[in-house]
C-alpha cells in the first residue's frame, strides 16, 4: 500500500494509548504493514501525548516528517491545532474532538483559548479536511477515544481497514464489561 | 483479551505486536537470563512493566528494583560471577551513577555474562541532558550492540547475551527513546525450559581483585575480548551493506534509528547512496569499514549526538592511506538533537544538493498555539506543598531543586527551585551555597531520590554542620517514571533522619497547609541542617487504586459563583489544571480532571470552593 501516516495527539488521561494500539492492531489485521511510536513526557495527567502510526511497505522510521500526516487525530482542541499545523499534510484529514483541557498560559490569562472555529479556519488555510466528532451523546469522557475510533472506521479514513478489523483489535486489548461498552460506543459512532 | 504476561511466556514460536521495551523481555526469557535488576527511568521503565506482567511464580528469572543503578549493576554482577546470565537496565544518565562499577566489568571474568541495557535519550525527551553514552564504552572496553527497531532490539539482546556468555564478559544493548517505545509485529522463537539457578562462584575463575599489577593483566584480557567482538560481529553479520545501482560513488555509514531515517529520506531520491549499517558500534569492524571507504568516492557519516564513529573512521582511513572524502559533523547543530527523518533530510540535502532533496519550509507560525508545559497532576501533594512553602519564603531565599515530579515547582505559578543538577544533588549544592551566605538556602529532595543518591549529601551536611533547610517531598513512590516501589516501603525516612542525629526533623501532610508553612518557617530559623518531611501520597496512584474499589463515589469540587469575586487565586497561585478560566473571568471546573480532593479550598480568600458529589 502507498505510505499512509497517522498522527494522534491529545493529553495524558484521554486514552490515547488505547486508541493508538487499537488502530495499529486493526491496520495489522487488515494485512497492512505498520509501525508505531508514542512520545510522552512524564507520567502525569494533562501532559502532551503524541502517537504516530505509519503504514505501507516503503515505511522505515516510526517518526513522521513535518506536514506529511494523511490523517491527524486530535483528542484535545489545543493539541489538535498543534498537530494540524506541524504534522497535517495538504489534502489530508483532521478528525477532532471539541474538548478543551486548558494549557497553563490559557489558565493564567496569557493566551486565548483555541476554539472549534479556529480549527476550521486553520483547516481552510492549510487545505486539510476537518471532521468534528459530535460528542453530544457521550457522557463518559474516558470513552471519547471510541467516538473518534468509530468515526474513523465508519468513514473508512484508513484505506484497507474494515469494521471487523477494529473489532478484532478491541478484543485483543479489552475484556468483559469494558470491552462490551467500548464496542457498543464504537458501533454507535461508526454508524454515524 | 491478550495478556502481555501470557504472550511473553508462550512456548511455541509466535508473532505479536510489541513495543521495543517489551520485546526485550521476551529475549530475556528465551536466553535464560536468570537475574534482572534496574532503577526506573525513561525510556526504559516499560521493560519493568513487561517483566511485572508475568506473575512472579511463572517468571523464569529474579527481578528487583535496586536502590540505584550502581547497586543494580553490582547485584547483576554478583549473580553473574555465580554463573547466572544477568541483565541490568536503566536510563542514559543512570550510567553515570553506575559507572564506578560498570567500568570494572571488562576487567572481570564474568562466567555467567551480563547484558547492560542502556536507554539513551537523544532530544532529552525525559532527561536532564542528551548525553551520548557511546563516549563511555571505549573507555570501559565494552562491546555494544545497537538495534534500529523493536525487532532488532529483540534479536540484538539475544546476540549480546550469547556474546557475554561466550566471552564471560559484559555487553551493552544500546537503545534510544524511539526504539524503546516503537511498536511493530515481531516473530519470536521457541521458549525452551530455563536453566537452573547457578551458584558456581570460585575465585579461581578470576582474578577478581584488580590491584597493583593484576589490574594491568586484567586490562590485557579486556582488550583480547574486544577483538573477539569484531569476529562475533562478522559471524552474525551485524554490520551490513545495503547496495544500490544508483549510488554514484556515494556511501553513508550510520546506525540505530538514524538508519531508518536515512531509508525514509532516500525513498524519494533517484540517486541512492550505498549504506553501511553498523549493528555493533563498539568495537568497530575495521575490515568492513576499510572495504566500504575504499569502494566509494565520498562517504557521509550520519550519527546522532557526538562524532564517535567519525573520529574513529577518519583515523582508520588515515592509517590505511584511503583518500575517500569523508564527511561528518559540519556545524554545531549536527551535535544536537535526534536525527529524525526531518533532520536527516536536511543534512543529506545540504551535503549532496544533487539528490534533489527539498526540506519542508521552516515552521511558519501561522497560528498561535499556546504551549502546554508539564504540570503536576490534580490533587498532587507537591502543589499543596509549594503553595504552603511559598508563604514561608522571602524573595531573597535560594531554592534548590532535585529530580522528580517536584522539579516542576520551578514553573509558574510557584517558581520554586532555581538550580537543578542530577539525582540527589540538591543538599550538596545547597551546602556549598550556604557557606558565608547571608541568604537562606532551601533544598528539595524526592523520596525515591533520597535513597538513590540523596543520603550522602545529607550525611555530609550533618558531618560538616552545613546550615541548610531540606524539604523531603515524600509521596511514597517513584512517581515520575510510573509508580515503581522504592526502599521507603521498608525503611522510614523520618526514622533514618532521626537516626543520623539531625537535631530538627519535622513532618506533616502537605494538605495541612498552614502547618506546613509554620514548619518551614521554624526549620529556616534553625541553625544547621533542619529537615521538613512534606508528605502526601501520589494522588495519581492513589486515585487509580480508589477507582478500582466497589462503591467508590467520584467527588468533585464546585465553585459557588455568587461567593466568587474572581480574585483568581485558585487558578493563578494554586494553579491546579482542573480550573477552567472562561473569557468573562468566571472560573469553572474540568470534571474530567478534578479528583475532588479539595486541596485547592484553602487557596480561595472568599471560601467559594466547595464539594459537589456525583455518582460514578
Amino acid at each position: 500500500m502507498k505510505t499512509f501516516n497517522i498522527y494522534i495527539t491529545g493529553v495524558g488521561g484521554q486514552g490515547i494509548g488505547l486508541l493508538s494500539q487499537t488502530l495499529l492492531r486493526a491496520i495489522d489485521y487488515a494485512g497492512i504493514q505498520a509501525i508505531a511510536v508514542d512520545t510522552h513526557g512524564l507520567a502525569q495527567r494533562g501532559g502532551v501525548v503524541v502517537s504516530r502510526i505509519r503504514c505501507g511497505e516503503a515505511v522505515h522510521s516510526p517518526l513522521i516528517m513535518k506536514k506529511s500526516a494523511n490523517l491527524v487525530l486530535g483528542m484535545e482542541i489545543h493539541e489538535a491545532m498543534r498537530g494540524l499545523v506541524t504534522a497535517g499534510k495538504e489534502g489530508g484529514t483532521l478528525v477532532f474532538l471539541d474538548v478543551s483541557w486548558q494549557p497553563l498560559p490559557v489558565r493564567l490569562g496569557q493566551n486565548k483559548e483555541i476554539t472549534s472555529e479556529d480549527i476550521l479556519d486553520a483547516c481552510q488555510t492549510t487545505g486539510i479536511i476537518p471532521i468534528k466528532v459530535d460528542l453530544g451523546r457521550l457522557k463518559d469522557s474516558r470513552m471519547q477515544n471510541m467516538a473518534l475510533l468509530g468515526t474513523i472506521a465508519g468513514r473508512k479514513l484508513i484505506p484497507g481497514t474494515e469494521p471487523h478489523h477494529f473489532f478484532h483489535a478491541l478484543e485483543d486489548l479489552l475484556a468483559g464489561r469494558v470491552l462490551t461498552e467500548n464496542k457498543r460506543l464504537f458501533t454507535e459512532y461508526m454508524s454515524g | 483479551m491478550k495478556k502481555l504476561g501470557d504472550i511473553l511466556m508462550e512456548n511455541e514460536p509466535f508473532e505479536e505486536i510489541l513495543m521495543g521495551n517489551e520485546a526485550i523481555v521476551r529475549a530475556m526469557v528465551e536466553t535464560g537470563t536468570k537475574v534482572v535488576t534496574s532503577y526506573p527511568g525513561s525510556p526504559t521503565p516499560e521493560i519493568a512493566t513487561a517483566i511485572n506482567s508475568i506473575p512472579e511464580e511463572k517468571r523464569p528469572f529474579y527481578f528487583e528494583f535496586s536502590v540505584n543503578e550502581k547497586v543494580a549493576g553490582e547485584v547483576a554482577f554478583g549473580a553473574a560471577v555465580n554463573g547466572n546470565l544477568s541483565c541490568v537496565f536503566f536510563k542514559s544518565v543512570g550510567l553515570n551513577v553506575a559507572l564506578d562499577t560498570v567500568v570494572q566489568f571488562s576487567l572481570m571474568n564474568i562466567i555467567g555474562g551480563i547484558v547492560i541495557v542502556v536507554g539513551d535519550d537523544p532530544g532529552a525527551n525525559s532527561s536532564q541532558n542528551e548525553q551520548d553514552n557511546r563516549n563511555i564504552y571505549q573507555m570501559a572496553r565494552l562491546t555494544v550492540f545497537e538495534p534500529a527497531s523493536p525487532k532488532e532490539a529483540y534479536i540484538y539482546y539475544k546476540h549480546a547475551a550469547e556474546f557475554a556468555k561466550k566471552e564471560q564478559t559484559a555487553a551493552v544493548l544500546r537503545l534510544t527513546t524511539h526504539v524503546c517505545h516503537a511498536r511493530e509485529k515481531i516473530g519470536f522463537d521457541r521458549f525452551n525450559p530455563p536453566p537452573l539457578f547457578r551458584s558456581d562462584f570460585n575465585r579461581d575463575n578470576g582474578p577478581y581483585i584488580p590491584l597493583t599489577s593484576m589490574a594491568l593483566e586484567m586490562k590485557g584480557e579486556a582488550i583480547r575480548k574486544l577483538k573477539q567482538a569484531q569476529r562475533f560481529a562478522r559471524t552474525k553479520q551485524l554490520n551490513t551493506i545495503l547496495s544500490s545501482d544508483t549510488n554514484q560513488g556515494l556511501g553513508i555509514i550510520t546506525s540505530g534509528l538514524t538508519y531508518l531515517s536515512v531509508l525514509d529520506v532516500l525513498e524519494t531520491t533517484q540517486t541512492r547512496p550505498d549504506i553501511l549499517k553498523l549493528g555493533m558500534i563498539n568495537p568497530l569492524d575495521e575490515k568492513i569499514l576499510i572495504d566500504f571507504l575504499s569502494s566509494h568516492k565520498q562517504v557521509l557519516i550520519l550519527e546522532e549526538l557526538d562524532n564517535i564513529l567519525e573520529l574513529q573512521i577518519k583515523s582508520l582511513a588515515f592509517d590505511n592511506g584511503i583518500n575517500t572524502s569523508i564527511i561528518g559533523k559540519v556545524d554545531d547543530d549536527d551535535f544536537i538533537g535526534e536525527y529524525t527523518p526531518d533532520k536527516t533530510l536536511k543534512k543529506l540535502g545540504a551535503t549532496w544538493p544533487d539528490l534533489g532533496l527539498n526540506p519542508a519550509d521552516e515552521d511558519t507560525e501561522l497560528f498561535d498555539v499556546p504551549a502546554r508545559p508539564a504540570q503536576m497532576c490534580p490533587g498532587c501533594g507537591h502543589r499543596s506543598a509549594f503553595f504552603a512553602i511559598k508563604k514561608a519564603l522571602s524573595a531573597s531565599d535560594i531554592t534548590i531543586a532535585d529530580i522528580g515530579c517536584h522539579t516542576l515547582g520551578f514553573l509558574p505559578p510557584y517558581n520554586i527551585g532555581e538550580i537543578l543538577m542530577c539525582m540527589g544533588a540538591s543538599t550538596g549544592m545547597a551546602s556549598g551555597l550556604a557557606l558565608e551566605n547571608s541568604k537562606r538556602v532551601v533544598a528539595f529532595l524526592g523520596d525515591s531520590t533520597f535513597f538513590h543518591a540523596g543520603l550522602p549529601g545529607i550525611i555530609n551536611a550533618v558531618f560538616n554542620r552545613h546550615d541548610v533547610t531540606l524539604i523531603v517531598m515524600e509521596n511514597g513512590t517513584t512517581a515520575m517514571t510510573g509508580h515503581q516501589d522504592h526502599a521507603g516501603k521498608s525503611i522510614s525516612i523520618e526514622g533514618l533522619l532521626n537516626g543520623l542525629g539531625i537535631e530538627q526533623v519535622l513532618s506533616c501532610d502537605t494538605y495541612s497547609q498552614e502547618k506546613l508553612t509554620d514548619l518551614v518557617r521554624q526549620s529556616m530559623e534553625h541553625k544547621g541542617l533542619s529537615v521538613v518531611i512534606a508528605r502526601h501520597p501520589c494522588m495519581l496512584k492513589f486515585t487509580r487504586a480508589q477507582r478500582k474499589k466497589t462503591g467508590y463515589v467520584q467527588k468533585h469540587i464546585s465553585i459557588d459563583q455568587e461567593a466568587c469575586t474572581q480574585t483568581h487565586a485558585c487558578v493563578e497561585q494554586f494553579g491546579c489544571p482542573s480550573f477552567i478560566r472562561n473569557k468573562d473571568g468566571r472560573i469553572d471546573i474540568n470534571l474530567d480532571l478534578c479528583i475532588g480532593d479539595g486541596s485547592c479550598r484553602p487557596s480561595c480568600p472568599e471560601q467559594a470552593i466547595g464539594f459537589d458529589r456525583e455518582e460514578k
